[in-house]
């Protein structure tokens, strides 16, 4: 790969693409263990990230990585401090946080403490320490999912700058409009390759999108919608204008009884955050999800349990499994939850419902007492399917309930989403495999930056249309 | 403007004033500039210990070693002057030295095997109490002239009240730590560590080393309380200076420091040390009550003081928090 001096570039691809390493490796985090960087013709090879600043590689990432207690002079003279006598003078440290600031167009108060300024601040206060030594080139690693539009504009113009100034710019992130409206070329990884780079203007975006999830629009024969189009059964769950700012542009969603709806979208696209809200695990901050009839409080999630609804969320170690309790335990919280805490289910009855659902879903386990950390990564998620399912929930949201999986696994967990739907039971359920997604999903959302930007129904469901609707 | 994470130091000043000027309007004692100086004396060793307790604390850890640490330093150097001979200056340097060592130790294993600051300084707690008692089981006086001369230095003021050797050590060690803390890249480095250590790495600060030198600062001001302590006493004794550290721990919260690291002024520990010896020195001039009001009134103000960042640190947070 090679950077120009001046020249914006999009680092693009899905999650686990490796952009994170390459960056990681480029900045010295991570060892490389072949391949040579070259920065203004010298071989260099970085120490740590500190190392990589002073040979003129400066990163900016998506959480803002200064000290939110210290003033924006501190912050931005950390490490390289003007000293008078050997000791610091601040008054020095002030001129030249000033000189900074000015470069990114800021004009604010430097010895106010770092955190009483907006993010978006924040991230030009970032940018500024980054250009302090003379950087060559910037890493700006998804620096736009905390801004709103205006900010990112402001962002923009900027970027604009210094690339003028001969800046090289290295600018990651999952906002395909962002990419066409900035950058001058993309490169695009996938499985750790990279796939290639292109010359932005000369990209369309189909072909870039299939570049990215690894197939062509042309392969895809419009699927056959078999066990689709049922009759329109009882609604269950009601979605209305449900959004939060900086988190998901309001969305209206319906869900039947017997019905599986997709969620589809690229990385970022907004899908967990639709799950998120819609169970409340997110507090949004507009809009309502009645729930058979039930308006839901927001926020809480007990509400959400007793009314029934169920949540696999998509981080299976972090938020899913409590690694360290049994198979058993973990099984019976949600169900404990929802009698609240004052009536234990006495331990006969436990093991009667874990025994069964070991059984139903083909948990391999020893035994219910082991650990459910050292499980296989499908097993887990079949605990935490089981979670849900001795609650009885109408409506089950899944998100990205393959990921991490083997083939088997894999598949069985599809078969039983299947039989859950067939039993009656709503789900939703958000993956960034399009192929499963159209084996099993009635319907399918799709979501881009945020919005829900199409909704196909029936026949019309299909990799092909779904990729299309990103695209356009 | 005052930067409302400044406000639990003005609260800290405002609390020591308002008791100090309670006292001066209550007792006609009080007023005098002997009761100051007799603070500064008696509390030397305390805020010393604060100080290096305050870097700490100030980078996200704790340290609940120094207590035995002023314990182990006295008794070695009573012992290295007593029954080795060595002059006090060099049994000073050495004792001195030994507890940056131990001190350094400690750091080491808290940042290269990533372990927490709680439980390795616990067992440095047993460790240096333990090894006291190895050096000498009872009390042991230290007399000698030297030592002698040093504690009767005396710089008389105005009113009745001096300054004596430990006050000035103090004052002193009390200078250079808000030097350190304010005008030094390493002060800079442990405000930063304590703020977001992940950040701070990636900003570039050596989070390792910096943390070995926190635990080695902390080491040495607990190793020169030992020695103040030693001379304040004119003797050693391995039972001494019990709960220290949480007295220490106690000066630093009121002193306006956030006990989880990023926020604080060597200055405001001195006054927090101040505060607790100001509340001592009431319940003497009152007579009728017994000393055990002081922990009484320094729980009382050490609740105050966390309720009082807990809510500034979340005004703080709801203010800057997207809308």
């Amino acid at each position: 790969m090679d950077l120009r001096a001046g020249e914006i570039r999009a680092l693009l691809g899905e999650n686990g693409a490796g952009k994170s390493t390459f960056i990681k490796v480029l900045t010295g985090v991570y060892e490389r263990d072949q391949g040579t960087i070259h920065l203004d013709g010298q071989i260099i090879q970085a120490q740590d990230s500190g190392h990589a600043q002073r040979l003129g590689i400066s990163t900016v990432y998506q959480e803002v990585n200064l000290i939110p207690s210290m003033s924006v002079t501190e912050n931005l003279t950390l490490q390289q401090q003007d000293k008078t006598f050997g000791l610091i003078s601040w008054k020095k440290a002030q001129k030249r946080a000033m000189a900074l600031l000015a470069k990114v167009g800021l004009d604010i108060d430097p010895s106010k403490q770092l955190d009483s300024y907006s993010i978006a601040i924040q991230q030009l206060i970032a940018i500024a320490r980054a250009l302090s030594n003379d950087a060559k080139l910037l890493i700006l690693d998804e620096p736009t999912a905390s801004l709103d539009a205006g900010e990112i504009q402001q962002l923009f113009s900027l970027m604009k700058q210094l690339k003028e100034d001969g800046l090289g710019i290295i600018f990651v992130t999952h906002f395909l409009d962002q990419v066409y409206s900035i950058t001058d070329s993309i490169t695009v990884l996938r499985n750790g390759e990279s796939i290639g780079t292109f010359d932005t203007a000369q990209l369309p975006r189909a072909e870039l999108i299939s570049h990215m999830v690894g197939k062509s629009l042309d392969d895809l024969a419009p699927a056959s919608g078999q066990n689709r189009s049922q009759q329109p059964l009882e609604t269950l769950l009601t979605i209305k204008n449900l959004g939060k700012q900086r988190f998901l542009q309001p969305i209206d969603l319906n869900i039947h009884a017997g019905e599986v709806v997709g969620l589809a979208g690229l990385l970022g696209s907004g899908r967990t955050e639709v799950c998120e809200l819609a169970y409340g695990a997110t507090k949004a901050d507009q809009g309502e999800t009645t729930l058979k009839g039930h308006v839901l409080t927001q926020g809480s999630l007990r509400s959400a349990i007793r009314t029934g609804m169920g949540y696999c969320p998509e981080d299976r170690k972090q938020d899913g499994i409590v690694a360290e309790l049994s198979v058993r335990e973990n099984m019976i919280l949600a169900l404990q939850a929802s009698r609240g805490w004052w009536s234990p289910i006495p331990m006969v009855k436990q093991k009667e419902l874990v025994e069964e659902m070991i059984k139903r879903l083909a948990i391999k386990t020893p035994d219910m007492d082991k650990p459910i950390g050292e499980l296989s990564g499908g097993n887990q998620q079949k605990v935490i399917l089981a979670r849900w399912l001795i609650t009885h929930p109408d409506l089950l949201i899944l998100d990205e309930p393959t990921r991490g999986i083997d083939i088997g696994a894999h598949h069985e967990i599809i078969q039983i989403i299947q039989e859950l739907c067939a039993q009656g039971m709503g789900l939703l359920v958000a993956s960034s495999e399009l192929e499963e997604l159209v084996v099993f999903a009635h319907r399918v959302v799709v979501m881009k930056d945020r919005h829900k930007i199409a909704e196909l129904d029936g026949e019309q469901v299909s990799e092909h249309a779904i990729l299309q609707s990103i695209a356009s | 403007m005052i930067n409302e994470r400044n406000l639990p130091i003005f609260a800290t000043l405002i609390v020591f004033m308002m008791l100090y000027g309670f006292g001066m309007y209550e007792y006609r004692g009080f007023r005098d500039t002997l009761v100051f100086t007799n603070l500064l004396t008696d509390n030397a060793f305390l805020i010393v210990t604060a100080i290096g307790m305050t870097f700490v604390i100030l980078s996200g850890g704790i340290d609940l070693s120094v207590g035995s640490m002023i314990a182990f330093i006295g008794v070695l150097m009573a012992y290295l002057i007593t029954s080795l001979g060595l002059h006090p200056l060099a049994a000073i340097a050495v004792a001195v030295l030994v507890g940056t060592l131990f001190g350094a130790i400690m750091g080491i294993i808290i940042a290269y095997f990533d372990l927490q600051a709680f439980i390795v300084t616990l067992a440095g707690m047993f460790l240096f109490r333990g090894l006291a008692y190895l050096i000498n089981l009872n009390s042991v006086p230290i007399n000698h002239p030297f030592v002698t001369a040093l504690s009767d230095i005396y710089v008389p003021l105005p009113g009745r009240g001096g300054l004596t050797f430990i006050a000035m050590a103090m004052l002193t060690l009390l200078v250079i730590g808000i030097i350190l803390a304010r005008r030094t890249r390493f002060g800079m480095n442990v405000y930063a560590i304590g703020g977001d250590s992940h950040s701070a790495a990636l900003l570039g600060v050596p989070v390792k080393k910096t943390t070995v030198k926190i635990y080695a600062l902390s080491g040495l001001y607990s190793a020169l309380t030992g020695v103040i302590f030693a001379i304040y006493t004119s003797s050693a004794y391995p039972l001494a200076a019990v709960g220290v550290e949480l007295d220490a721990i106690a000066a630093v919260v009121i002193g306006g420091t956030l006990l989880s690291g990023g926020v604080g002024y060597v200055f405001g520990t001195f006054l927090g040390g101040m505060i607790q010896g100001v509340i001592q020195t009431l319940i003497t001039f009152d007579g009728s009550l017994n000393s055990w009001w002081t922990k009484l009134a320094v729980g009382g103000l050490l609740l105050f003081f966390i309720l009082l960042q807990k809510g500034i640190v979340t005004w703080a947070k709801r203010r800057t928090s997207p809308t």
